[in-house]
């Protein structure tokens, strides 16, 4: 690995962060702003999807069981964008561009930019292969991290760093998978397509 | 534009920054730490972490944070299962949080990751009754509890002992794991 921050100065920038936020707002999470996302979509092709509704504890409510679950604060935070986690996750594309951008940053140069070397060593240069299977992982981890209620920012780090049970629950079940799977995908030679 | 919306900019930046900068956008290296090959990142997180715990009880015990920000997610059986359906999509290089920076520094894809998360958190939204129903999502051991205890708002699974030294316990065993641990495990 490049020598980026060493692991030491790494693990000290990222417990500062997770400590500031939840010092200042709240622990860090992401995987909810997809749903979020999605749910704007869709409200802007079917408004009657998310509807204001005076039973409701945030004051909206959904034709959807999962927007309309706690209080419909999923509803709610889709039908008001400006909210602190959302904008929260879009900022995070422009803080990472411009850390890639300047010294020291990791930025993709040449085909690191569709496939990461391990990859392309293993599967071949095809860009094409890499999307179909970049999309069928994100569909794996959000559908995972929502069935978690989290995700590596929310549960890993968050929950851990307040160590809390789900959060050990999550890291056991994520590493159970992740590393055999890692493992059987990428611990072999190319059959000479590299 | 309220303070709020302030700190989500100005934090989500850093968020972003720091992955960045510790190597998280690049795939390359969760797929390296993941199969074992290049611990650096996952050195990094574990002793992260135990930090991280040291730093949140005291400053929860020394009154710098409010106890209120805390929020614990709930225990079931529903966390450990959707763990790891989303192991096996990490194995390819990406979580939520690191694929949208990663998509931020260039990479292509990185935003088919972000569109096949959008659809599966859409298929969740809908199937979401179904695995309710299931009652994989009930919670186990009262919920939403911690290890070392934070505040009167979560339950603690070792109450007799106070939260600041069960803390440091666990935030001291992690960062001397992540100490030693080598750069790389096995050949």
């Amino acid at each position: 690995m490049k020598p980026y921050f060493s692991w030491f100065a790494g693990g000290i920038v990222l417990a500062v962060m997770f400590v500031a936020a939840v010092a200042l707002v709240k622990p860090i999470g992401v995987s909810t702003q997809f749903v979020i996302a999605d749910a704007i979509v869709w409200d802007a092709v079917d408004d009657s999807v998310i509807t204001t509704s005076k039973e409701s504890k945030s004051g909206y409510t959904s034709s959807n069981a999962y927007l309309a679950k706690s209080g419909g604060k999923y509803a709610k935070n889709a039908e008001n964008p400006i909210n602190y986690s959302f904008i929260f996750v879009l900022s995070m594309i422009a803080g990472a561009f411009v850390s890639s951008r300047l010294k020291g940053g990791d930025r993709p140069i040449g085909a690191d930019k569709f496939a990461p070397k391990v990859w392309r060593d293993r599967f071949g240069e095809s860009p094409v292969k890499r999307y179909i299977a970049a999309f069928i992982a994100g569909f794996l981890v959000l559908y995972g991290a929502r069935f978690a209620g989290g995700c590596t920012s929310g549960h890993m780090m968050s929950g851990l760093m307040q160590t809390s049970l789900s959060g050990f629950l999550f890291t056991i079940g994520a590493f159970a998978t992740a590393v055999p799977t890692a493992i059987l995908l990428f611990n072999k030679k190319s059959k000479g397509d590299a | 534009m309220t303070t709020t919306i302030v700190l989500s900019i100005v934090l989500g930046f850093a968020f972003g920054f720091v992955l960045n900068r510790i190597g998280a956008t690049n795939p390359e290296n969760i797929i390296n730490m993941l199969r074992l090959k290049d611990m650096h990142l996952f050195k990094s997180i574990l002793f992260g972490v135990g930090l991280s715990i040291v730093l949140l009880f005291a400053g929860l015990e020394f009154g710098l944070i409010d106890a209120g920000h805390l929020s614990v997610k709930a225990a079931s059986i529903g966390v450990l299962i959707g763990g790891a359906i989303l192991g096996v999509g990490f194995a390819f290089g990406f979580c939520p949080g690191t694929s949208v920076a990663a998509a931020g520094t260039g990479r292509k894809d990185a935003w088919f990751f972000i569109v096949g998360g959008l659809v599966g958190a859409f298929a969740y939204m809908m199937t979401y009754g179904a695995v309710k129903a299931t009652g994989l999502l009930d919670a186990v051991y009262g919920g939403k509890v911690t290890f070392a205890e934070t505040s009167s708002k979560f339950a603690s699974l070792i109450p007799d002992v106070p939260g600041l030294l069960v803390a440091f316990i666990i935030g001291a065993v992690l960062m001397i794991i992540a100490w030693k641990m080598p750069m790389k495990i096995g050949k």
